[in-house]
């Protein structure tokens, strides 16, 4: 089994990322951009967007999706596997002890702290993460303009975001961008 | 980007119920979990809120509010967190593995079939094309998404700053996750700490 090789290494950094993952799951693009494309080119650039452009059109926790693709393209199904139990677990063990102990002792000093010190920093980090996406898209005015409409729409109206994925498949399918 | 950002909605805006109800049993916990999920394109969180709160009537607004903070600073992506918070709220551990399965089996299976059937088209044009329209839009939708957090964090002007640095370390110097939450978090958390000692 050749992908045991790479599968071990593959199956920690899920682990790790999973405990990193404060503040949802999508502030970890760019680090798993950097360690499965930059670093091991396991996929390519295409590959990576394509994966969490699929997990954005599949119905589910996106994230969750993304991770079982790029686990599917890397090593096959034990791959998505690996990938979604890897995401899953160690964030999942924590969740379940924290939340027993917080409901008992909601007014902790510390509770509140890790509360309100935390926002600004996950606010930080998934604004990079939009960022260094949308770097990497904009290769012509064009899409440029298709990601700026995308931001005005989302903020300025309760559109389901699947409307603006259609919109950006059809004005893509025409070759408009 | 827009200068003023929409305040995040629903949540504040929907009243209050006096008496929360509860899942018939572990079952119906799967179900409305599969459901909620499956409606979810893009987002389950919208469709989360109006069925666990307004539907059903399982949380109150404040209950919600807070399981979806604690799900933001804890470890995890956020609607997993919550499954599993919503899940134990009514039957402890169990109730949190139910609710988890309940909003992953259906999605697993699904992106699957979804991936196979791209696989099969990714190399005509067309496919190809409309999927990099949909990689501009995500892009955008995650730029949108950072900033209706912001009105979460603008009550101190300080906040702006770790946002900032956040931001910078990722997104502009490129630095590892690892070390930015390493070096940020401990600074941000420990300062805040100091700060509500003192008030």
């Amino acid at each position: 089994m050749h992908w045991l090789d790479g599968a071990l290494p593959f199956f920690a950094h899920f682990l790790l990322w999973s405990l990193l993952s404060v503040g949802g799951a999508i502030g970890l693009l760019p680090d798993m951009h950097r360690y499965l494309v930059a670093e091991h080119h396991w996929i390519n650039d295409a590959q990576f967007t394509s994966a969490l452009a699929l997990g954005q059109a599949s119905p589910g926790p996106n994230m969750i999706l993304f991770a079982a693709l790029l686990g599917w393209q890397i090593f096959g199904l034990p791959g998505a596997l690996l990938a979604v139990v890897g995401l899953i677990l160690p964030s999942s063990l924590i969740t379940v002890a924290y939340f027993r102990y917080s409901r008992i002792h909601r007014e902790r000093r510390w509770v509140r702290a890790m509360h309100d010190g935390m926002a600004p920093v996950t606010v930080g980090l998934l604004l990079s993460s939009g960022w260094l996406l949308a770097r990497h898209e904009a290769a012509d005015w064009q899409r440029i303009g298709l990601i700026a409409a995308t931001v005005a729409v989302a903020l300025r109206t309760r559109l389901n975001p699947l409307w603006l994925l259609l919109a950006g498949a059809l004005v893509g399918a025409l070759g408009w961008i | 980007m827009p200068s003023s950002p929409t305040p995040i909605p629903q949540a504040a805006k929907i009243q209050r119920h006096s008496a929360a109800q509860a899942p018939r049993n572990i079952g119906e916990l799967f179900w409305v979990f599969n459901h909620l999920t499956l409606l979810g394109v893009g987002g389950v969180l919208p469709f989360a809120q109006r069925i666990l709160v307004e539907d059903k009537r399982w949380l109150r607004t404040d209950e919600f509010v807070e399981m979806l903070s604690l799900g933001q600073v804890l470890p995890g992506p956020n609607l997993i967190n919550l499954a599993l918070m919503v899940g134990q709220h009514f039957f402890g551990w169990r109730g949190a593995v139910v609710a988890l399965s309940g909003m992953l089996a259906a999605p697993l299976v699904l992106i699957f079939v979804v991936a196979l059937a791209y696989s099969g088209f990714a190399h005509t044009p067309l496919v190809a094309h409309a999927l990099q329209g949909m990689s501009a839009v995500v892009a955008g939708l995650v730029i949108a998404m950072a900033v209706k957090l912001f009105p979460a964090i603008q009550a101190r002007r300080s906040n702006w700053l770790w946002a900032a640095l956040a931001f910078c370390g990722v997104g502009i110097l490129r630095i590892d996750l690892l070390w930015v939450l390493l070096v940020l978090g401990p600074l941000a958390v420990g300062l805040t700490w100091w700060r509500l000692r003192r008030s």
